[in-house]
């Protein structure tokens, strides 16, 4: 399979349009016929992703890149950036609001699902420069299942 | 069960995907909380939420979220039925209470999303 990288562009505090990159990212790996349960997994990750961005960061980016043998997710942002790390990778730790909750977010679980769903997870924040979160997931034989 | 028995079990109205009525639907989830959502595998599965916003529409397309039934007679603004309809997935809205609706469904044996019962 050859190389691809694809970006999306998030929105902070737009909630209306929170998760349309992910439902991108989503039909694009639909349309490329991967296996349903990787996309799935990828999808998730992103969506997680893209709602602390909209939740909580400035305005950010998703990118999708697909190699041989791995996909990697990118979602950065320029918000406030994460304090403490190992705090927020805990699950039910969140500094959500009640707007989030009323959403059916801001419940510590963004985090810790996205570390669950995908093979590698990276995390880079500064509460000067905002955050990048890398995720990896290895494809098995044709590139084509999980 | 087909999502058909589905709406006349909950006494429901179908909001969108008529083409989908045949479906054939084992898990039930119920939550407000589309993090759980999100953390559940519920593919396949009808999940029963009092949230009417994109986001759950967003997630259920996501999670792979068979059909969603709003509780509590709730119906969901025209666009985000809309965005339902695109993304192929089927809306029902019942007027009974998220525990009645669990209950009528949990009487015609779906399962729980990890198949417990």
């Amino acid at each position: 399979m050859s190389k691809f990288k694809k970006s999306f562009h998030i929105k902070g505090r737009d909630f209306i349009r929170a998760g349309e990159a992910s439902i991108n990212v989503q039909n694009l790996l639909k349309s490329m016929d991967f296996d349903s349960r990787l996309i799935r997994r990828v999808a998730i990750c992103g969506y997680e992703s893209e709602m602390n961005v909209v939740m909580h960061g400035g305005d950010g980016s998703l990118s999708l890149e697909v190699d041989t043998d791995k996909m990697i997710l990118e979602i950065s942002d320029d918000g406030p950036g994460i304090e403490d790390i190992e705090l927020a990778m805990k699950a039910g730790y969140s500094t959500a609001n009640d707007d989030h909750r009323e959403m059916g977010f801001g419940a510590g679980m963004g985090l810790p699902n996205m570390k669950k769903n995908s093979d590698q997870i990276h995390i880079q924040s500064n509460t000067d420069r905002g955050t990048v979160v890398r995720m990896i997931f290895f494809l098995l034989e044709g590139g084509k299942t999980d | 069960m087909k999502l058909s028995e589905i709406v006349e079990t909950l006494d429901a109205t179908l909001l969108i995907g008529e083409d989908k009525l045949d479906q054939e639907i084992t898990k039930c989830g119920a939550s407000d909380l589309m993090s759980d959502v999100l953390a559940a595998i519920c593919e396949g599965c009808i999940l029963l939420t009092g949230l009417t916003t994109v986001q759950v529409i967003r997630t259920a397309s996501v999670a792979g979220v068979g059909a969603v039934a709003f509780v509590r007679g709730k119906k969901p603004p025209p666009e985000v039925v809309e965005m339902a309809g695109i993304q192929g997935l089927p809306l029902i809205s019942s007027p009974y209470s998220m525990f009645v609706s669990c209950g009528r469904l949990h009487a015609c044996n779906l399962t729980g999303l990890n198949g417990q019962r």
